[in-house]
């Protein structure tokens, strides 16, 4: 007998946190992923890190996705990953990617950010990354 | 009108064509198969292998192609053009506080940059002050903060304005802006008719990309206007509008999307401007634009002489403007920020060269060069120069500059341009058809075009359809090197808390009765429905602050959020 196939979609919360409208690699990621067989929640622009975390915990997501393009990435991620530690919900890995400085990914990392990914890396190895996640979660 | 090529020659050279196709061709390619499936360019306009006079049968020269100067103007929209005077160099720049603003702008003038282009800091881009929660984190990061008044005059600080044009990148704020620098102008003594440069001030495509929106359509439309208006009549060198392609083109749209959605958003100033009862010939001149150039190459030169055509056609037939001024497409071009990539980024020098020649062969107005160094951070001085450098090799190395419109009778560039000018005609026809572009954008028509575009190009990408050299092709492993490219560095916190101080210090030291005084004159004059500049520049000069006036406005005209996206 085969075992059950899980019917639970990996659910991944792509969001924008602050004033940077460049959405463009959002979009594409979040429908990239749709394709690819996750279930998207796209917060769209303007967000802050308090109303990505209540997002990412009211929709029970497995992944948060987010995109900076404005400079801001530690910063952001200092704050979401302390909220998220706030509510309890460090279990959430949280994934970056934008235009972010090759240094700052070891610092992004030592924060907590689990992956970052710049632009220019195939969406192949995102989705490959993710399922890695999710699956290491749910252990 | 005589036609290009006669019927004969047309006649003999088809012949020679099926000829060519028939005895030549196949063996060569049975030998040596094409490399490709299908050839395309960067927006999927299928290429032939060669282009010949067949291609241009119907063309009439003097309709299609003609003189720089003259009608209509796809050779340039001057009769000398770089031979007289090289394109203005004109680097966006802007970082931090408006002291370290103020330096790098002094030595890009002294590297022999032409003009002057504000770069503004997230929170300054949607009308915020840097004390706003919003703000937290993003003063002075991606260009100059720049709140107040003090802060302009600190920018512009040596930098006599009336010898310099400068450029302003700002839209749902731009009366602020704008009222800064005329407020600054002032005080150095320099005149109205003296004050030059450009405020973006573009509406329609912050809903469509850039997203810097603030406003709901209707009202952001209306406050352009007014920029619009109010700078004809005052300041007759500004140009008040930059009708930008550049976002919607950053944003994954293609060549023809641009083009079109670009055309598409003036024709709706044109028409909101001249239901003001503004003559046309008022302010067409003072129209201008703003383009992409992107890296497939001929493609974006096609682009360039399209619009020229295009607008001038639009200007004359549609709104029967009759000086040779109101029909001209002035254009300034940024190289593609979508085409650089952090991956081996020196490369990036290479790619903006190319789209810079581009811009040039286009016959651009001006010009910015991207940094190498962009895919990571606002550019250091070391790259920024590199960039400025680049348009100086072309302006005085290459001979690009020393013949006008050199690619004009090019089978293939003629063909293309009216290729191009044909697809994007039929995007305009879609957009009128609904109402014009207001409505266009109400209903997300563009949005929609411009996410099915990119995401096709992602996928193009990721199937290797497109081919990014150390990206998809010529990969590297991580080279040490990356590591050593010099990033601008500089103390976030510390400007943020010198910039939340220094408004501070303009809120408490300004004159309380003027600033509340100012305030309530303008928020009367918007919900009276006035053209609010007079009223902002009056609150500018009382030290009323970027958020303050935003914030009147907003309790007037509403604010805009984007519809969600699934």
């Amino acid at each position: 007998m085969k075992n059950p196939p899980t019917t639970r979609k990996i659910k991944v919360l792509v969001a924008k946190i602050g004033l940077d409208g460049h959405d463009r690699g959002a979009k594409v990621i979040a429908r990239a992923l749709r394709d690819a067989g996750f279930e998207v929640v796209y917060t769209g622009l303007r967000q802050t890190v308090d109303q990505v975390v209540s997002a990412a915990i009211q929709e029970d997501v497995d992944i948060i996705g987010i995109n900076q393009h404005e400079g801001s990435h530690i910063y952001v991620a200092k704050k979401l990953i302390e909220r998220l530690r706030e509510v309890g919900a460090e279990d959430i890995p949280v994934v970056m990617g934008g235009s972010i400085p090759i240094l700052d990914i070891e610092s992004l990392k030592s924060i907590g950010v689990k992956e970052v990914f710049l632009p220019g890396t195939p969406i192949s190895e995102i989705i490959a990354k993710l399922k890695d996640l999710a699956s290491m979660k749910v252990k | 009108m005589a036609k290009l090529y006669s019927k004969d020659a047309i006649d003999e050279i088809i012949k020679a064509y099926k000829e060519w196709e028939s005895n030549v061709l196949p063996e060569w390619l049975s030998r040596m198969p094409e490399r490709q499936k299908e050839f395309t360019t960067l927006s999927g306009i299928p290429l032939k292998p060669i282009y010949t006079p067949v291609d241009l049968r119907d063309h009439n020269y003097m309709e299609k192609i003609g003189f720089p100067g003259v009608y209509p103007f796809t050779r340039g929209i001057h009769a000398t053009m770089y031979r007289a005077r090289i394109w203005t160099m004109r680097m966006f720049s802007g970082y931090g506080g408006p002291e370290e603003t103020n330096e790098r702008l002094k030595t890009l003038i002294k590297a022999g940059e032409t003009g002057l282009s504000l770069a503004f800091d997230n929170p300054t881009l949607v009308g915020v002050d840097p004390d706003h929660p919003l703000a937290e984190g993003a003063v002075g990061v991606v260009g100059v903060s720049a709140p107040t008044l003090l802060d302009m005059e600190i920018i512009f600080r040596d930098i006599y304005l009336g010898d310099v044009t400068t450029n302003m990148t700002i839209n749902p704020p731009a009366p602020v802006l704008l009222s800064f620098y005329v407020a600054v102008a002032e005080k150095q003594g320099v005149s109205y008719d003296r004050i030059g440069g450009t405020t973006q001030n573009d509406p329609l495509k912050e809903f469509i990309a850039q997203k810097t929106y603030v406003f709901p359509p209707e009202a952001a439309v209306k406050i352009a206007m007014d920029v619009v208006e109010w700078s004809v009549k005052n300041l007759p060198k500004w140009n008040p509008i930059s009708i930008s392609g550049y976002h919607i083109r950053e944003a994954g749209a293609t060549a023809v999307q641009e083009l079109a959605f670009t055309l598409a958003d003036g024709i709706e100033y044109v028409r909101q401007l001249i239901a003001r009862g503004l003559d046309v010939d008022m302010f067409a001149p003072r129209l201008s634009f703003f383009f992409d150039s992107h890296i497939n190459f001929f493609e974006e030169i096609a682009k360039f002489r399209a619009a020229r055509r295009m607008w001038a056609k639009i200007m004359r037939e549609w709104f029967n403007a009759k000086k040779p001024r109101s029909w001209w497409l002035r254009f300034h071009v940024q190289t593609a920020g979508c085409s650089l990539y952090p991956q081996q980024p020196w490369l990036n020098i290479v790619r903006t060269a190319f789209e810079a020649l581009a811009a040039v062969l286009g016959g651009c107005q001006s010009l910015h060069t991207n940094s190498f160094d962009e895919p990571f951070r606002v550019p250091s001085e070391f790259a920024a120069k590199i960039a400025l450098r680049t348009q100086q090799i072309i302006a005085y190395e290459t001979g690009a500059a020393d013949v006008i419109d050199p690619l004009a009778g090019s089978y293939f560039v003629e063909w293309l341009t009216d290729e191009i000018e044909e697809r994007a005609w039929r995007y305009i026809e879609r957009i009128e058809s609904m109402g014009g572009m207001l409505e266009a954008v109400k209903k997300g028509y563009p949005q929609r075009e411009v996410e099915e575009s990119s995401y096709r190009f992602q996928k193009e990408v990721e199937e290797g359809k497109r081919l990014l050299v150390g990206v998809n092709i010529f990969r590297e492993e991580e080279v040490e090197e990356i590591r050593r490219v010099p990033l601008l560095e500089f103390n976030q916190e510390e400007i943020e808390r010198r910039q939340k101080e220094r408004i501070k210090k303009v809120r408490s030291t300004r004159d309380e009765s003027k600033w509340r005084r100012a305030l309530d004159e303008l928020r009367r004059a918007a919900e009276r429905g006035e053209n609010i500049m007079p009223y902002v520049l009056n609150a500018v000069k009382a030290y009323a602050t970027l958020g303050e006036i935003m914030d009147t406005l907003k309790e007037v005209y509403g604010t805009y959020e984007e519809p969600p996206y699934y």
